[in-house]
């Protein structure tokens, strides 16, 4: 055994010489263990003489502490090494894309009627549906269109050989409300209706929204603001709005609704047909003879109705261009309406 | 319907540009459509006369003129020289002559030329050349009285402009100039006027011809009213004139002959249909009667129909002679060389004219007139104008108006009440009550002075002019006022919302949610027609019975679905033929069976590999149990995925090995499988689509389990692994497992199913995991081992399950 220095000195070189913490470890029993060569050191001490025990007990001690902070600082460094090691070999390619599946999309037909369905809903309406194979009474004579009325042309109608038919509009889902007697009442009535039709820009079948208001006092002014209302939610625009005297057999008085151009604000475009207004809508007051036919005191109540055709609407919210693509389930169109 | 501003202005005063009319008239309901230049644009074409005309030396087809364009050039030294090709250039004929420097049409300038060596200086122009007509034969043929030297553009008043204007269905009065002008009398508040033509002579001796003029009505509740009128010795050889052709351009007709442009003019003038027959033709006095089922007419288009007995004919001692309200019959049609004509102007019911056009694929001006309605009062005017007309332009003597008629079965006009409150009411709109009474006076009614309404404030009666039979309640009084008063006056006002919180039943899935779940597991939305190709649908679904549509737009689109699988599986094909490989596809929407109410279906389809293309797998291709998962994911959204059994079943589109009928308690809400091969071939998919439907209501309505606390104590996990025949279902084995009902159970799972290597064939190794947990206390090993035995026998004595021990 040399002098203490020297023992000091032969321990620090160890702890320095030290590559694994398992290494380390065996440097620390070696020295500090319980017969580590250090602590041998204390138990020469009694053959010392009493008065230099306590010199000579504080320098071992201070050696031991020496050695102790080395072990220390070693096994650190030696930890925070494997751990770099480790993070270095776990290393992830982190822009490689996500796994599994990807989301999908809901029809861009679909998201404009729900926008819809919320708007007034929102408005205290509710919403409600009827069937697609209908009658004549329900599509035609209870909304004031008799057989052979001049207003049938304008519907081109698909037929089933027992005399029924599929529905030309939703308005028969009012007379069906209607007839229910649930009054004051507040719905739209969303749905699809088909028409003897295929071009470019008819489909044979399409999606409508009906409206149907109807309290003891509701006026053409309350139609007005509803609409007005409505189509600067859904558009999210200050567009402008405008109702046209029209005639449709079921409403009085009745009127086209045209709205400013969405695409030019008004100013004329290709889109507008340079007439600065979009034709969006129809509308007007229920008409007494509609009330008659669902059992309805036209003295007592009024009402008002509106129906809109739900591509056009999305169309023209979403700027599609050709009405065909919303049939065809082409995946590459309908991919593009993944957003909520 | 097109209106010349020009015809417009014979009878209204107008002092507003056409645009702001049509503007107007457009917030008045009737939607201008276009508004168009009667003619195109063009100067310096002047009234000429052509005073020599020599064959050009170098030309045979083309004539050298000399041709005067006022008073001082009707010399020859005077005229201009000008190279003309057209045959029908003559000495003494008016025409258009562009000179030197005019601007045609089509940006043509005339200068000077020399035309196969003979100077030409301008050039006399066709109707085509100057945009009056789509084609012309020859220069045009002016009158002999044309003006020399004027601007043609004065002279055929071209400065002209055509409104065209939507016209909606009750509003058959104002299908005219004549009803066009009462609207804008009535818009602008100035008065109409009507032309004051003097009548013709009567010639007395006609009045003789009665009995084979004067019409018999046997249908008088379908017509009540006949006007008919004996004309002789007419010339309808001649052109109709200048003004009259010009007329029938600006409203879109062709000129015929003078009779047939007479009555086609006055159609559109006052809006009353009429026909003229050729008295000679005809066979006995004009009768009104229905046609007799199958009776045959040949029509002036050039069509035959059959007729059936609720349509109206005129008829002669032969048979029909006219389609009532419609078109007349070659038989007795004009020709240029009629000499007698028959005028007819009769009033038919809309309800004895609506729609029978429409049969024979014929929609008139006579049709659309009376199927909307005709002034029953019109009739004697009509006839009256157009024997003026006729007499300027074909001379002629002219009989007695027999008129034949059952005035109880005419339609009258009742006064109708208007109540101020019921226009305040509807319209939410404060219109004073002059204003109220002065534009309904503006449209031509009346107040009756001497009725109780009169006597009360703000309640008035009004006698309603007999050309406005579409006012009948006071609702289309109130329409009147609103739109003459204008709807942009009308302030938009919000209703009052009703603060009512109503019904939300839980049990309804919000479509939101439905949505959500299936897009997030990768499925597209499409929207398919309802109507299906009935080959499809037939090989889907044979034998299963279908609406077939009467009229389908084309064969395949012919039969109403009873599933949306047709739908989504031409979805799938037309994508794979867009280079998709990778399909998922779902629809909501109704179906249609013959037997029960339209069900509202969802239903997905999927080919494809499991995920799209990727670094991290997935690309083994999905198959049922992928589409069962998406499935099982939809209906968790009941909170009731327990009650949901999927039975071993068969559909005969589908692999009859890969079938499974969708049970919630039982009751059938869907089916799932894969496509059958054989339709897998024979419609060409690249690989099996599976499929899935579901009967939205049974299916999706939610059912909330009741709360159960979570147990405190911990759980055991044990494993069963035995072998089973291949043909013992897991849905068996679990319901074996679950038939021993034990306290304690919480859990069971498959997570292993082997077939192969140490395996022998026809056998399979099956792994279940069991989840042990008790509510109120920890199991013990014993408890557990008890468990796990009485499960071992259950399943040896079931499903003869061996198990590895």
């Amino acid at each position: 055994m040399g002098d203490l220095a020297t023992l000091t000195r032969q321990a620090l070189d160890e702890v320095a010489a030290s590559s694994t913490l398992a290494a380390l470890d065996e440097v620390r029993v070696r020295w500090l263990g319980k017969k580590g060569l250090l602590t041998e050191q204390l138990k020469s001490l009694g053959a010392l003489p009493a008065a230099e025990r306590p010199a000579a007990g504080s320098r071992i001690n201070a050696a031991k502490q020496e050695v102790e902070a080395a072990l220390q600082a070693a096994g650190e460094a030696l930890s925070r090494q494997a751990v770099e090691a480790e993070l270095a070999a776990g290393r992830l390619d982190m822009t490689l894309p996500g796994r599994g599946e990807v989301r999908g999309a809901v029809h861009p037909v679909t998201r404009a009627r729900l926008r819809i369905e919320t708007l007034f809903r929102n408005a205290g309406f509710e919403v409600a549906a009827g069937p697609e194979i209908e009658d004549d009474f329900h599509n035609f004579e209870a909304l004031n269109i008799p057989a052979d009325h001049p207003a049938r042309a304008m519907h081109d109608t698909f037929y089933f050989p027992d005399g029924r038919l599929l529905r030309t509009h939703t308005s028969p889902v009012q007379i069906r409300e209607l007839r229910k007697g649930r009054l004051p009442l507040a719905m739209i009535m969303p749905g699809r209706v088909y028409r003897c039709d295929y071009d470019m820009t008819h489909s044979p079948m399409f999606h409508q929204v009906e409206g149907l208001v109807v309290d003891e006092n509701v006026s053409f002014a309350n139609l007005k603001a509803t609409l007005q209302q409505f189509l600067q939610a859904f558009f999210e625009k200050d567009l402008r709005m405008r109702l046209r005297p029209s005639y449709f057999p079921f409403t009085e008085p009745s009127a086209e609704v045209d709205m400013s151009c969405v695409f030019c604000d008004g100013a004329g475009c290709r889109v507008c047909k340079h007439t600065g207004w979009l034709e969006i809508a129809g509308c007007g007051m229920v008409h007494p003879n509609v009330f008659k036919a669902t059992g309805i005191d036209s003295e007592r109540y009024t009402g008002y109705a509106f129906g809109m055709g739900i591509e056009r609407l999305a169309m023209l919210r979403y700027g599609v261009n050709d009405l065909r693509l919303f049939f065809e389930s082409d995946l590459r169109f309908l991919r593009q309406f993944g957003a909520a | 319907m097109k209106i010349s501003i020009n015809a417009l202005r014979e009878r209204v005063p107008l002092d507003i540009a056409a645009r702001e009319l049509g503007d107007r008239l457009t917030m008045a309901g009737f939607e201008l459509e276009s508004l168009t230049h009667a003619a195109p644009p063009f100067s310096a074409v002047v009234v000429a006369e052509i005073i020599e005309a020599t064959r050009h030396p170098q030309a045979d087809k083309l004539q050298v003129c000399r041709v005067a364009f006022d008073a001082a050039s009707r010399s020859v030294e005077g005229a201009l020289q000008i190279v003309c090709g057209a045959a029908n250039a003559r000495v003494g004929l008016k025409t258009a002559l562009a000179r030197v420097g005019a601007e045609l049409p089509g940006a043509l300038k005339i200068k000077a030329a020399k035309l196969r060596g003979v100077e030409s200086a301008g050039m006399l122009c066709s109707a085509k050349e100057l945009g009056l007509a789509e084609t012309s034969e020859g220069i045009l043929e002016l009158p002999a009285d044309a003006p020399l030297g004027q601007s043609l553009r004065e002279y055929m008043a071209l400065d002209d402009m055509v409104l065209e204007l939507a016209v909606t269905p009750n509003r058959g009065d104002a299908m005219s100039t004549r009803g066009i002008a009462r609207e804008v009398a009535a818009l602008c508040g100035v008065p109409v006027r009507e032309p004051q033509d003097p009548m013709v002579v009567v010639d007395a001796a006609l009045a003789a011809e009665q009995g084979t003029a004067r019409a018999t009505l046997h249908e008088a509740a379908a017509c009540p009213r006949f006007h008919s009128r004996l004309i002789v010795d007419i010339d309808n050889t001649a052109a109709s004139p200048l003004w009259l052709r010009e007329r029938l351009r600006r409203a879109g007709m062709r000129s015929i002959s003078p009779v047939v442009d007479v009555t086609n003019l006055i159609v559109h003038e006052l809006g009353q249909p009429m026909h003229a027959y050729d008295a000679d033709l005809l066979r006995g006095p004009p009768q009104v009667r229905w046609a007799r089922d199958g009776e045959t007419i040949d029509l002036l288009d050039g069509k035959t129909v059959t007729l059936r007995n609720d349509e109206l004919v005129i008829a002669d001692a032969e048979g029909a002679v006219a389609l009532a309200g419609v078109m007349g019959g070659t038989r007795t049609s004009v020709s240029s060389s009629t000499r007698r004509v028959l005028f007819e102007v009769a009033w038919f019911s809309p309800s004895s004219i609506a729609g029978r056009g429409r049969r024979h694929g014929l929609t008139t001006d006579a049709s659309q007139r009376f199927e909307r309605g005709v002034d029953p009062q019109l009739g004697a005017v009509a006839i009256e104008r157009a024997s003026q007309l006729l007499q300027r332009i074909a001379g002629g003597r002219y009989s007695p108006i027999w008129c034949v008629e059952d005035a109880a079965q005419l339609p009258q006009t009742a006064a109708v009440t208007l109540r101020h409150a019921s226009v305040t009411r509807l319209l939410g709109a404060d219109i004073p009550a002059e204003h109220v009474v002065g534009l309904l006076q503006r449209l031509g009614l009346k107040l009756v002075a001497d009725s109780s309404a009169t006597t009360t404030p703000g309640i008035w009666r009004f006698e309603i002019p007999s050309h406005r039979f579409d006012l009948r309640i006071e609702r289309d009084l109130i329409e009147e006022v609103a739109r003459l008063w204008g709807y942009e006056r009308i302030e938009a006002a919000p209703a009052r919302s009703l603060q009512v919180i109503r019904p939300h039943p839980v049990e309804v899935i919000p479509e939101q949610r439905v949505l959500d779940t299936l897009v997030a597991r990768g499925f597209m939305e499409g929207i398919h027609f309802a109507f299906v190709d009935p080959a499809l649908q037939a090989a889907l679904f044979p034998g299963v019975p279908v609406h077939a549509l009467a009229n389908p737009i084309s064969s395949e689109l012919a039969v109403m679905r009873t599933s949306l699988w047709a739908g989504l599986l031409k979805a799938t094909l037309d994508n794979q033929r867009r280079q998709q490989s990778r399909i998922k596809l779902f629809e909501q929407g109704v179906v249609f069976p013959v037997e029960g109410a339209e069900t509202r279906r969802l239903a997905g389809v999927v080919v494809g590999s499991r995920w799209p293309e990727q670094w991290g797998g997935g690309r083994e291709a999905s198959d049922i149990f992928d589409l069962r998962a998406d499935l099982e994911s939809l209906l968790s959204l009941t909170g009731d995925s327990s009650a949901f059994e999927f039975v071993a079943d068969a559909l005969s589109c589908l692999h009859p090995g890969r079938t499974a009928r969708l049970a919630r308690h039982g009751q059938t809400v869907g089916w799932i499988g894969e496509l059958h091969p054989e339709l897998v071939r024979s419609l060409g998919f690249a690989s099996p689509p599976c499929l899935f439907e579901i009967d939205v209501d049974p299916a999706l309505a939610v059912r909330y389990a009741p709360f159960e606390a979570p147990s405190r104590f911990p759980q055991v996990r044990r494993d069963l692994a035995f072998i089973v025949d291949d043909n013992v279902t897991a849905g068996a084995i679990m319901d074996v497992v679950e038939s021993v009902k034990l306290s304690g159970f919480r859990h069971l799972f498959v997570f292993d199913v082997y077939r192969g290597a140490n395996i022998e064939s026809g056998r399979k190794s099956i792994a279940l995991g069991l989840i042990l947990q008790d509510k109120d206390r920890t199991l013990t090993d014993d408890e557990t081992d008890r468990i796990v035995a009485q499960v071992r026998e259950a399943l040896r004595a079931a499903c003869g399950a061996v198990f590895r021990e």
